[in-house]
């Protein structure tokens, strides 16, 4: 640790490094450690992925009698199709991006409103309303699955994809509602107080200046609520009984119970076609995805 | 003014249907959980009126009780390591790195955004010796250690879960602990190594008091999270070998729906509720004081 530190120091040793060959070898050498130590972490982080694709496209014959870093002979890309069909990967990433876009979508637009109400609007009792919907962020979801599949049981909505959806919604809301009322207590109050002078209503208020002033965070919050939807496991489990309707995680464990010791070229195409929709998110959208999920554990 | 900030029917338009929302999806299902815990039974079979006795079998059961140690000896490990892993990054990212550090914290982070299912039969296929010998085992082979299975043992298998969650997490870690590190005023930094203050001495001394509130918001995150813990262990180990690394959530939820007991899994789910809020209160308790501390020193 004392090393890593020592390489950030003082200036007047890169200076006299330039006129001494010695010392720039010597330099070169005390910074080896901290290369090699991020060397290392890069290849830790990395491998296992490029291990995954690599695998994905070989044969099972192939998997099973070349060792782990041989690259494919073949591309085997008929794993890829085995897996969308045999395994149903096709069908739950339909299932789980027809939940998770609209959850999103009104988790969002509800959490935005009632973060409104609660942070812009003036009237008694807000803060008490806000507190109560705080304490949603500390339950575990635990608390609410039974009684949340005794309704969906009774009203007769178990093994379609409406459970999910409600569910994702009503536990998303309490830590969007707070981070978008933190994202409207930076907007400045004038800016409502001068729009409602010019004869705004507040609902107008709210979806043309409140919205647009904010829409910074509402991606952050898009895609820390994007990211915990799709992969939620618990709830899935919980709701989906049927096959037609998994999403991609349950979707997987379904593939691997059923064909993973078999199959094993398909399953490593499943699991690779699962990451490459969070991967293609994530290239373009790393900086907001780091800063939302972080933003979201911090202040939750 | 106030008037229009203050319209009634504004405020319920905007706030009534989350609230609505949250109030049948949260505070209704929580409420009935506490009811649910009093009674034995499910919805096909009905309910029968029990009152403290599903709380009395909880502290007795022998599963429950190892299913709580696993968890809080997997709460510990990971914890401990997210925390000091992402506190090394974040000061890598910080001290040495510094403006390039971007694509490396991009490049450690991405674990973060994977599907936990996908994770887990990742690694379950990284760790496997049979059909054919993965990558971790052909590396042992390599320093001459004997093939064996990693998910025959428990102990063995607990560290395959370790590895792999933090190998998920650090970046995670890494970045939420980075952010706290880089808003420590840089002349701060400037004068304590002008008093003398050089590695180990500047990180203890100076950064780590500074980044204390954020470290004790990670912490608190880290233990949550840790808690919870359900997907990882799932996809990679289903809690075996037999039970012997079931956190006390997937206890809960085998109970609730492979044992058809409501009752008594609305039991388990207050537990893991009273442990998260007890792990919490105390690290807020146990800061404050820590902090004064810092400030008398």
């Amino acid at each position: 640790m004392a090393g890593v530190v020592q390489v950030s120091q003082p200036t007047t040793v890169r200076r006299t490094a330039g006129t001494s060959r010695s010392l720039a070898v010597r330099k070169f050498a005390r910074g080896l450690p901290t290369k090699l130590l991020i060397l290392l972490l890069l290849v830790i982080e990395v491998y296992p992925l490029f291990w995954l694709v690599s695998t994905s496209l070989k044969s099972t014959q192939e998997f099973l009698n070349t060792p782990f870093w041989s690259l494919p002979q073949s591309l085997e890309f008929q794993n890829y199709a085995d897996a969308w069909t045999l395994g149903r990967i096709g069908v739950s990433l339909q299932n789980s991006l027809m939940v998770t876009v609209p959850s999103v979508f009104f988790i969002l637009i509800l959490g935005a409103m009632a973060g409104f109400a609660l942070e812009v609007m003036i009237w008694k009792g807000r803060n008490g309303v806000l507190l109560a919907i705080l304490c949603g962020i500390m339950v575990p979801v635990q608390m609410i699955l039974l009684p949340l599949f005794t309704i969906y049981f009774k009203v007769g909505l178990t093994n379609t994809l409406w459970p999910l959806l409600l569910t994702y919604i009503g536990h998303g809301l309490p830590l969007t509602t707070f981070l978008m009322a933190a994202y409207f207590r930076a907007v400045p109050r004038e800016l409502f107080e001068s729009s409602t002078l010019d004869g705004a209503g507040i609902l107008r208020s709210f979806f043309s200046i409140g919205l647009p002033m904010v829409r910074n965070g509402l991606l952050t919050v898009a895609l820390l609520m994007f990211f915990s939807t799709y992969n939620d496991l618990l709830i899935a489990l919980t709701f989906i009984t049927s096959r037609d309707k998994s999403t991609v995680q349950v979707g997987l464990l379904n593939f691997q119970g059923e064909y993973g010791s078999v199959l094993y070229g398909p399953l490593f195409a499943g699991i690779c076609m699962t990451v490459l929709g969070t991967l293609v998110v994530y290239l373009f959208l790393s900086r907001q995805i780091m800063q939302g999920l972080a933003g979201g554990a911090l202040k939750g | 003014m106030n008037q229009v900030l203050g319209d009634k029917r504004a405020i319920l338009i905007l706030l009534g249907p989350a609230l609505l929302m949250y109030s049948v999806i949260m505070v209704i299902p929580v409420v009935w959980s506490f009811g649910f815990a009093l009674f034995r039974g499910n919805l096909i079979e009905g309910f029968t009126f029990v009152g403290l006795a599903n709380f009395a079998r909880l502290i007795q059961d022998e599963q429950v009780g190892s299913a709580v140690r696993f968890t809080l000896l997997y709460t510990v490990v990971i914890s401990t390591g997210q925390i000091l892993l992402g506190y090394s990054l974040a000061l890598l990212y910080t001290f040495v790195l510094r403006r390039s550090s971007s694509l490396i914290r991009t490049l450690v982070f991405f674990p973060v955004v994977l599907p936990s299912v996908a994770v887990g039969l990742l690694f379950s296929r990284l760790f496997a010796v049979a059909p054919n010998t993965g990558p971790v085992e052909s590396l042992l082979t390599l320093f001459g250690v004997a093939p064996f299975d990693f998910f025959a043992g428990a102990g063995t298998a607990f560290w395959v879960i370790v590895v792999m969650d933090l190998w998920r997490s650090m970046g995670f870690y890494g970045v939420l602990l980075f952010s706290g590190l880089v808003d420590i005023p840089g002349e701060i930094l400037e004068a304590a190594r002008i008093d003398g203050a050089r590695g180990w001495r500047l990180i203890r001394s100076v950064v780590l008091p500074l980044s204390l509130p954020i470290l004790v918001s990670s912490i608190i995150f880290s233990l949550n999270a840790s808690l919870k813990v359900f997907d990882t262990i799932v996809a990679l180990t289903n809690g075996g070998p037999g039970s012997q690394t079931t956190p006390i959530t997937l206890l809960m939820f085998q109970t609730s729906f492979f044992y058809s007991s409501f009752g008594y899994g609305s039991s388990m789910a207050i537990l893991i509720s009273v442990m998260c809020l007890t792990v919490t209160a105390f690290i807020f308790k146990y800061s404050r004081r820590d902090l004064t501390v810092a400030e008398a020193a």
